[in-house]
């Protein structure tokens, strides 16, 4: 088990040496330079100069790449150039709103997907089964800011339960914060626990089938104790990998429903970013989400081990 | 103790089984022999109350005055596992692969008894023990990738006995397992029959099985019983044709084995296969594992030569080797002088051939019949002008109509997908035919049909075949020669009658002795 956990941190740590260089190497390939990048056509070339200089743009690849991570690893990611405030405090501030929105959907999404994938898989071939695979189908196929909009229709709008939009901030408390991320985390949650609810439901099928499902019947259990002991836990090793990769998409990827909600989340400074050419910004927080993707997949590795024990291997 | 009474089965109206009667006492084995499709399972499934959805059961299931036939869940559940246990064929796949064995095992008490974790663990290590698994060498703690597949059917066993049960059904228990395993599990079976005075119901297609272990023995046909009786006795009298017939499959020889000539074919030379293993350390070497070990051998034209040897002893891994699969690290092959390796010319690979074990992975599924037997063609470059003519041609040699060409391969049945598998092979006119345990997976009525066609084959094209099988049976009755293969070394070469009659090595002996037989004296009418 040791040894698993040892082997895939260091090919974590490889792949964020990977990922840096590529992110370094495509700030570097913009034709031109950077700051002349970012200040446009019309900047005089002393404005570019200055910039250059306060980027420091002025060393060899080396130096700045290693100036780079050196920042990034003691937490100085720079100053962006827009905002004129750290990047650190720009990332902070928003992922205070991004990562509960990305835990609040996923733990929705994965508390709908597995009961109904459940039912699905145990009532197969009946009516609840064609019901739920419908009603998924329908989940995967409209996009979220269109449940977006009608959740906002029916729950703000008319029935008034919640606001439109906007973030209180964690300072108004506990409760008119989590409120105020209910409707968007319920909006991303949607497609994404139709998506895991069929994995979930063909992952148990398969399972079913297995014959220590039978060896399990022949020993005295019913079908439920048999699928509760036996099945579910065989069941859950694609579906941890899917739950993976949807929460490194909702940690950035909430972009359009951040904009339907009015919510100063990740997506939203990371999409300004790129319209203002604030290049700083863009390649810090771009690694910061390679980062948390990079960490995701390996929570998702050591998930793995503890469900399935062929994956450790005895030292 | 249990009593079968007209049991008939039938599935969305298709009749299983038919008027199945059959009775077990306490402490007698009854065996329960058939050939793939004939009920057996469905009667051991009917007797646990596990027939498939939309399966319909008449007739009584009597079970100490209690008709099982009509129960419900519960009733059954409380049954199964404790007075009625079941082991099946597959032990690699038996097991929950992430439950640890000893929590399995201990389940069993758990949900039928109450006692504490403990108390079934404790119980869990005493079964386990008592069939062949004690502690110090095979803790509870295991999980089932650990075991090997007879270890791993021990536990099954552990777990169909840990409350005692009146019943034993075992489904083709040994059948996956290689012959000294085979023995040694039977061994077992046979003292906790006695030991515990239980009834066992032993399901095999297997007649040396049961002549070895059954007090009492019914043949199975096509959902009926055919023939039952006190097992001597009915090998003896063998009074139905049709168990007649199955006795005589099983121990079928194709009549004359071909006469080789004494120019060499194929020359193994102290060929040597290494496969990396997971690396131990992340810098570093990985270890290398030696499938085979300076194996060296001759195959003359014409001839017939056994490979015999249990899983796991480097025949497979020989035979891709042979085929040019696979590259040697050491040593070479040669046919007709000619190296064999992954790059060689690909008009040498079209005098080379082979046919495999599965009849239903072989074939893409998606190809008609006269694409996958013109599929070695490529070999040659371009498929002849006259490519039908010529499949057409090898599929009336394999004994199936032309108008198979245009169906695709599942509409098939087993024996006849090993047919067009040899006329795949067949195709190209090759010396040698790599057979790795082509008849391994058929019926005995259906094995005798295709050892037939193979004999008749190569004494019309004067075909070599390297027959590569774990049956010893089958080996003896069609090769003149045989090699027996251990932890990747030949151990010992020999003509097969004089291997088999006055074995040299102890491992030879050994398989020998475990292969299951009838006496030869019940063979006398």
């Amino acid at each position: 088990m040791l040894r698993y956990l040892i082997t895939r941190a260091l090919s974590l740590g490889a792949s964020l040496v990977v990922a840096s260089l590529v992110i370094f190497t495509m700030i570097e390939v913009i034709p031109g330079d950077p700051a002349s990048f970012m200040l446009g056509l019309n900047a005089s070339e002393d404005t570019v100069a200055a910039l250059r200089d306060e980027l420091g743009l002025n060393g060899t690849l080396s130096t700045r790449y290693l100036n780079w991570i050196g920042g990034l690893v003691a937490g100085d990611f720079g100053t962006s150039y827009t905002y004129r405030v750290p990047v650190a405090e720009l990332v902070v501030e928003r992922l205070q709103v991004s990562l509960p929105l990305a835990i609040f959907a996923l733990l929705l999404s994965t508390l709908i997907a597995i009961p109904v994938g459940l039912i699905a898989a145990t009532r197969r071939g009946e009516m609840t089964d064609y019901t739920i695979m419908g009603a998924t189908q329908m989940g995967i196929a409209v996009p979220n800011f269109w449940f977006a909009m009608l959740l906002v229709l029916v729950f703000a709008v008319q029935l008034r339960w919640f606001s439109a939009g906007g973030f209180p901030g964690w300072d108004a408390g506990i409760g008119p914060a989590l409120k105020s991320l209910t409707l968007p985390a319920i909006a991303l949650a949607l497609p994404q626990a139709s998506i895991l609810a069929r994995v979930m439901r063909s992952s148990l099928l398969d399972v079913l089938h297995q014959d220590y499902m039978r060896t399990a019947r022949a020993k005295g259990l019913s079908i439920a104790q048999a699928t509760r002991r036996h099945a579910l836990r065989n069941a859950l090793i694609p579906v941890l990998t899917i739950i993976g990769l949807q929460f490194s998409f909702l940690l950035a990827g909430a972009i359009i429903i951040e904009n339907v909600f009015f919510l100063p989340g990740l997506g939203r400074l990371i999409f300004q970013a790129i319209t203002q050419r604030d290049l700083v910004v863009v390649e810090s927080v771009v690694m910061l989400l390679v980062f948390a993707v990079i960490l995701v997949t390996f929570l998702v590795d050591v998930a793995y081990a503890v469900v399935d024990p062929r994956l450790r291997r005895r030292a | 103790m249990i009593d079968l009474q007209n049991l008939s089965v039938s599935i969305h109206d298709t009749p299983i089984l038919q008027d199945v009667g059959l009775s077990i006492a306490p402490g007698q084995v009854i065996g329960l022999v058939g050939e793939s499709g004939s009920g057996k399972s469905m009667t051991a499934l009917a007797v646990m109350g596990l027939l498939p959805r939309g399966a319909k059961a008449s007739g009584q299931i009597m079970f100490d005055g209690l008709d099982l036939n009509g129960l419900d869940d519960d009733a059954l559940c409380s049954l199964r596992g404790r007075r009625i246990s079941m082991i099946f064929q597959e032990p690699m796949t038996a097991l929950n692969p992430v439950q640890t064995i000893g929590d399995q095992v201990a389940e069993c008490a758990r949900i039928h008894r109450t006692i504490s974790r403990d108390g079934a663990l404790r119980l869990a290590a005493e079964k386990l023990t008592r069939v062949g698994l004690p502690q110090d060498r095979v803790p509870l703690d295991r999980y089932p990738h650990e075991l090997s597949g007879g270890q791993r059917q021990r536990v099954c066993i552990a777990m169909a006995i840990a409350l005692h049960p009146d019943l034993l059904i075992a489904d083709e228990p040994t059948t996956a397992l290689d012959v000294t395993t085979q023995a040694q599990i039977l061994d077992l079976l046979k003292e906790l029959v006695a030991e515990e005075g239980m009834g066992l119901l032993l399901i095999t297609h297997d007649l040396a099985v049961v002549a070895g272990m059954a007090d009492r023995v019914a043949v199975m046909r096509k959902g009926k019983i055919v023939e039952q009786g006190e097992t001597e006795i009915l090998f003896r009298t063998m009074s139905h044709p049709y168990t007649r017939q199955l006795l005589e499959a099983s121990n079928h020889a194709p009549a004359g084995i071909a006469q080789p000539s004494a120019a060499p074919l194929l020359q193994v030379n102290n060929a040597i296969r290494d496969y990396p293993l997971p690396r131990t350390r992340l810098l570093g070497p990985a270890p290398q594992f030696r499938a085979v070990d300076g194996v060296s051998f001759t195959l003359n034209k014409g001839e017939s030569l056994g490979l015999v040897g249990e899983s796991g002893c480097g025949k497979s891994t020989l035979s891709r080797a042979i085929l040019g699969l696979e590259a040697l690290q050491g040593g070479d092959i040669l046919l007709n002088g000619d190296p064999i390796s992954p790059d060689m010319d690909t008009a040498r690979r079209a005098g080379l051939q082979v046919v495999f074990q599965d009849p239903y992975g072989s074939f893409n599924p998606r190809w008609k019949v006269e694409k996958l037997v013109a599929e070695p063609f490529h070999l040659l470059g371009a498929r002849p002008e006259d490519w039908r003519d010529q499949v057409r041609q090898a599929l009336a040699e394999v004994g199936l109509p032309g108008e198979a060409m245009t169906r695709y391969p599942h509409e098939f049945s087993g024996g006849q997908r090993q047919r067009i598998a040899i006329a795949r092979a067949l195709i190209l006119r090759p010396e040698l035919i790599v057979l790795d345990e082509a008849v391994s997976a058929l019926d005995v009525s259906i094995r005798a049909d295709i050892l037939d066609l193979l004999a008749d084959l190569q004494a019309k094209h004067g075909l070599a075949y390297l027959f590569i099988s774990h049956d010893l049976g089958v080996v003896r009755n069609v090769t003149g020669r045989v090699l027996v293969m251990r932890a990747g070394q030949i151990v010992e070469e020999g003509e097969t009658e004089t291997v088999f009659t006055t074995p040299q090595h102890d491992y030879t002996r050994n398989l020998i002795n475990a292969a299951p037989k009838i006496p030869p004296a019940w063979r006398t009418a």
